[in-house]
């Protein structure tokens, strides 16, 4: 990914995505949303239940198809994008197969792929230590608490070394201890790989504490409001203080102004605007 | 078993007790009322005619086992592969559908009599194709509600991954399945013996357990067409214990 700067990791070009009602016009989730999003870099989007933003990372995924618009990631249309296998993907649900071992979903991927045996099993201990869990390669699924489910989750979605990691609320479903450990690993891990990263949450301070920019999505249609830069350097130098920092707490403040800024203009449909988004 | 154990009194003694005084109660009823043998015959001299028969009632139990086996892997067979072609193609699903519930509501062994004069009555392949049909039907279901058990989360991770139908049916569709298959398979191993036992007494060869009862009773030999039916009880038995066992081992990590 070093001679790739002039292409970006993901271009998204005003696209719209409507879901069909039975009657009705349908849904607009996604109006006119244009995004690009620079190789290395890592681009959080945030907003209410219903603003789009799992629906956007989907369609960057391929796995469900715009109404109007195009997206292109590494220059490719997304359809192509994913079939050459350019992007790792983590959702909120770890997702992981319960008849495998640890290691063994680690290495699904690969295998699919047609990775050799040593290969795989090389690779797989390599994320494994990468997340921590080097204990655990041989235990199964339901024999790991949520958080280590999700690091396995990570690892899988590592397993190709993808210049494009796609994260829709991995940590959701963690309690804040674990989701704050989480996410210093997964800074730790964005330095050490160089990739780059969509990463989709409704906690407004998971959004500023990982990302260079934070995409604020609004709902009904899902659009995109603003987008904050947050400039608190690179991520190799981003630790466990930074959650002190006065410009972490700048840009939480800036963050969260824009999710609440139309409460105050007092719009009646956007009252329950900022619902379901974490201020803590 | 990480819960109390309940004990050895409990789960073993406690059944074996309950057993033996049923069958005290039931051999002191007869003799004691008279019962005649051809109504309900003695235990003791069921136990007599079964000990003293060993050898007819195991080559019935073998006679009837083997044609119950061979129906019981080519209607699993069929099943299951059925199944998988029908989950892969909505169409051949929507198409099979009305034929197969056709099927269940056909009672199967009454099929017999057609099947062996298709097939001579000297061959057992009347009953083994009685047992594989009788299968076929819970083995197919359970196997495609099974195949529908995929979570969205695992579909999309197959999408994301690109890979072909056949590698996410084998990847990700029949581990989720399999424990739905074997549950089918647990319902299926009864009924073969069942249908291959009574498929016999609508004709074909001697030697099996079913033929055997209706030829003692005919002979009112009735303790030794009771020792036939326990015969086909430890038969059925052994079926459904081997299926539960094979599904123990095989689902040991799957099951959620």
């Amino acid at each position: 990914m070093t001679n790739t700067t002039s292409v970006p990791a993901v271009d998204v070009h005003s696209v719209s995505r409507i879901f069909a009602a039975r009657k009705g016009p349908g849904v607009t989730a996604l109006d006119d949303v244009s995004l690009t999003v620079a190789p290395g870099e890592f681009v959080s989007l945030i907003g209410p239940s219903g603003c789009g933003k799992s629906t956007l990372l989907r369609l960057v995924a391929d796995l469900d198809v715009p109404t109007s618009g195009s997206i292109e990631v590494f220059g490719k249309p997304a359809r192509r994008a994913r079939i050459d296998q350019s992007y790792g993907i983590a959702f909120q649900q770890a997702g992981l197969l319960p008849w495998r071992t640890v290691a063994g979903n680690i290495e699904l991927p690969l295998e699919l792929h047609g990775v050799g045996k040593a290969a795989r099993r090389g690779r797989a201990a390599e994320l494994i230590a990468l997340v921590g869990l080097s204990d655990f390669a041989s235990h199964y699924p339901d024999q790991l608490s949520g958080g280590m489910q999700q690091r396995v989750a990570i690892a899988r979605s590592l397993a190709e070394s993808p210049s494009l990691l796609l994260m829709d609320e991995p940590f959701g479903a963690l309690d804040e201890m674990t989701r704050e450990r989480m996410q210093n690993e997964l800074v730790r891990i964005c330095a050490e790989t160089q990739a780059a990263v969509v990463f989709v949450t409704h906690s407004i301070p998971e959004a500023v504490f990982l990302s260079n920019r934070v995409v604020v999505m609004s709902p009904r249609p899902g659009r995109i409001r603003s987008i904050v830069s947050v400039g608190l350097g690179d991520m190799s130098g981003r630790g466990e203080d930074l959650r002190e920092d006065e410009g972490f707490f700048r840009s939480l403040s800036e963050v969260r102004d824009l999710l609440h800024g139309d409460e105050a203009a007092g719009a009646g449909h956007n009252q329950a605007g900022a619902r379901g988004v974490e201020t803590r | 078993m990480r819960t109390a154990q309940p004990g050895l009194v409990q789960t073993v003694l406690a059944p074996i007790v309950f057993g033996v005084a049923v069958i005290l109660l039931w051999q002191g009823l007869v003799t004691g009322l008279a019962i005649k043998a051809f109504i309900l015959p003695a235990p003791f001299a069921i136990g007599a005619e079964f000990a003293g028969n060993l050898n007819n009632v195991a080559g019935g139990m073998v006679v009837t086992g083997r044609n119950s086996l061979i129906g019981l892997v080519i209607g699993a067979v069929l099943g299951i592969a059925l199944a998988i072609v029908a989950a892969l193609a909505r169409l051949l699903d929507e198409m099979a559908a009305p034929i197969v519930a056709a099927l269940s509501v056909v009672p199967i062994v009454a099929l017999a009599p057609v099947l062996y004069t298709m097939f001579g009555a000297g061959a057992e392949t009347a009953r083994q194709l009685v047992a594989a049909l009788a299968v076929f039907v819970p083995v197919y279901f359970n196997t495609l509600k099974g195949l529908r058990q995929v979570r969205p989360v695992h579909r999309d991770l197959m999408r994301a991954y690109a890979v072909t139908g056949w590698q996410a049916t084998r990847a990700v569709t029949l581990p989720t399945a399999l424990p739905y298959v074997f549950t089918g398979l647990r319902v299926a191993s009864s009924l073969a013996v069942i249908s291959a036992l009574i498929a016999e007494y609508f004709g074909g060869p001697v030697g099996g357990l079913g033929k055997s009862i209706t030829s003692a009773a005919s002979s009112s030999n009735y303790g030794l067409a009771w020792a036939y039916v326990l015969g086909s009880i430890i038969l059925g038995l052994a079926f459904y214990c081997a299926a539960l066992i094979v599904e123990k081992l095989v689902t040991r990590r799957s099951g959620g």
